[in-house]
């Protein structure tokens, strides 16, 4: 019989952990083990509970590192108040993977310059943690990261520890509003970029964050020196089909399903500013 | 070339019938569409669009692709069998026609929707345009009244007899099917065909040229006319429903207890929840937005994709908004140049 081509598999969660108030990370199996599919940074994947929807999600583990997929998700809509309340062992539908990925070919030889904020880490960490596997292809990295308060900042282990042990890498976290424990930065990402002042000499930036943080850092990186050639970001959009079909993640003639998620500045200043 | 007497049209119905199903323009309640063929069928080949096009004969409303059942833990999923697609499409008009060879470059493109192309199997028997009614303006596009390429089989209205001529190998096949009812039409009556050709364009081209909107496709993100159109627009969606070449689609869950289904159905871009995300954020958040869009759709970003326009000047947008919203005035407005005598 022949499939259609938005007919999911059955997988498995087989961990659950949580990272926040908010965000959980899922690792997803195949009913048989191991990865569902095959997959590169920046990619993503449609999720779903039957019965309640599907939801596209951006993969956060990095290609080839583990035989499962992981899933940073927060709890916002039908589909992930749902993911958010099952349990380990649950079985649940995927299909992918869907759109371009990171340009990793193009990021070889790069001082790179990860800027994420909230949720907007997890397309970031695939990225991240493939580049320090293949650690000697990179120049420095540098990650700036920051959420609402210390208690929303995901993904703690790798930020304090991991990260920072990997050579010539740096992690740079800041909060929006300060508390107590905290002697870390306070202030929004986009003034923390530009007060850290990055050289944008053989670099290459990529960022993801809500709607807002993107705008405010791409300016800030402009005013850096950076190109447009030189940020990648990675958009989100309600999505259906995740194949560029059911019509409504276009910027522009561009599908963010099928043309990105990632997209750098350059392309996007040619499109409509519909994002 | 051949021809069919119109009063053997029945005969010629009956036997198409009998070998797949056949969708013919009827008339029910007073109003003309595409429904199957049975004994003591209205058919009313002289009407010209149809209320709704074909579309959903092809790209159903609401398609259901797979079942499950949810016991516990465990998620069990079955496809659903892939839909028949030996039908005949009879007296389908050229824009219609060239509203399917839209929906093909989205479903048929990678990766290849198989339910639709199992549709597309079907043979569409296209009735040529005479006289395009006033609010058509398929020759805008580059679209020919009394021609329809993509057709496996053209006819003409002779007035008492329809000019026959197939123009695929599937078309060709059928023809072969039916020599009893067939004849071979007079020098005359085959020369009458191009100028049939020529009189219904005649009829268009002295009315419709679009020029202009190619290039001003960039700009006309701009236009000052979206700022003042939308403040009519009821949201309605009714032009993305009657639209053939409108394919936007959602997907849902329906279930009962541990089983269920999901299926794909219709849905339009003049809907806020059409872009609407969890977190609140919203890229189109009001009417302007969403009229903006499917004006550039059509005009700007599916050519920009496919090399095609994604419209087929077939008019009944332009014939049902109850605002009188008019893609025709949109495309003046935006800088290009359709005029009308």
């Amino acid at each position: 019989m022949l499939k259609h081509p938005l007919f999911p598999q059955v997988a498995v969660v087989e961990r659950i952990s949580r990272e926040t108030a908010d965000i959980k990370t899922f690792s997803v199996a195949a009913l048989k083990g191991g990865v569902p599919f095959n997959f590169m940074p920046g990619q993503c994947a449609m999720l779903s509970v039957p019965a309640v929807g599907e939801a596209l999600f951006s993969i956060t583990s990095a290609p080839a590192q583990a035989d499962f997929l992981e899933f940073s998700i927060k709890k916002t809509g039908a589909v992930t108040d749902c993911l958010h309340g099952i349990e380990e062992g649950c079985q649940i539908a995927i299909r992918g993977p869907y759109g371009n990925g990171f340009p990793v070919a193009q990021l070889k030889g790069r001082d790179l310059l990860f800027i994420g904020g909230g949720i907007g880490l997890a397309p970031l960490r695939s990225l991240i943690n493939y580049c320090l596997v293949h650690r000697g292809d990179y120049g420095n990295i540098h990650i700036v990261y920051g959420a609402r308060s210390a208690a929303d900042l995901m993904q703690r282990k790798e930020l304090y520890e991991n990260w920072p042990a990997s050579p010539a890498t740096s992690v740079y976290l800041t909060v929006d509003t300060g508390q107590e424990g905290w002697d870390g930065h306070v202030g929004f990402v986009p003034q923390y970029v530009e007060e850290l002042g990055f050289s944008p000499q053989n670099s290459i930036a990529l960022t993801c964050g809500p709607p807002i943080m993107i705008k405010y850092v791409l300016a800030g990186l402009e005013r850096l020196g950076f190109q447009p050639e030189q940020i990648h970001t990675t958009l989100e959009m309600r999505m259906k089909c995740g194949v560029g079909k059911c019509g409504r993640c276009n910027i522009g003639g561009k599908y963010v399903c099928r043309n990105g998620p990632v997209f750098n500045f350059a392309e996007l200043k040619k499109l409509p500013a519909e994002y | 070339m051949q021809e069919i007497q119109k009063a053997r049209l029945p005969q010629l119905w009956e036997y198409l019938a009998k070998k797949a199903p056949l969708y013919l323009p009827q008339q029910e309640d007073g109003v003309i569409n595409f429904a199957p063929w049975q004994e003591g069928a209205r058919v009313k080949l002289e009407s010209l669009n149809t209320v709704l096009p074909p579309k959903s004969i092809v790209f159903p409303q609401w398609e259901t692709y797979l079942h499950f059942t949810q016991k516990a833990r465990e998620l069990k999923l079955t496809p659903t069998k892939e839909p028949e697609g030996s039908y005949i499409l009879f007296g389908v008009r050229p824009c219609d026609v060239a509203g399917i060879t839209v929906l093909d470059r989205v479903f048929l493109q990678d990766p290849v929707d198989v339910f639709y192309e199992s549709r597309r199997r079907c043979t569409i028997i296209s009735l040529a345009c005479n006289e395009p009614d006033i609010s058509c303006f398929c020759s805008a596009f580059g679209l020919e009244p009394g021609f329809a390429p993509a057709a496996d089989i053209m006819l003409w209205d002779g007035d008492k007899f329809l000019l026959w001529q197939s123009l695929t190998e599937k078309g060709e096949t059928l023809t072969h099917s039916l020599t009893d009812l067939l004849e071979v039409p007079t020098p005359a009556e085959t020369e009458s065909v191009q100028c049939l050709r020529e009189t219904a364009a005649t009829v268009q081209e002295q009315k419709w040229g679009l020029d202009g909107v190619k290039e001003r496709a960039k700009d006309m993100f701009n236009a000052p006319i979206w700022d003042s159109l939308y403040r009519r627009c009821l949201g309605c969606g009714i032009c993305t429903y009657l639209c053939p070449t409108c394919h936007c689609f959602d997907i849902g869950d329906f279930s009962r207890g541990e089983r269920g289904e999901r299926f794909r159905c219709w849905d339009s871009c003049m809907y806020k929840d059409f872009t609407l995300m969890a977190s609140g954020e919203n890229p189109r958040p009001t009417q302007k937005e969403r009229v903006r869009q499917r004006f550039m759709h059509k005009l700007s970003y599916f050519p920009a994709q496919h090399g095609l326009y994604g419209c087929v000047g077939c008019g009944r947008c332009v014939r049902k908004c109850p605002v009188n919203i008019d893609i025709t005035q949109v495309i003046k407005e935006a800088g290009g140049s359709i005029s009308c005598a």
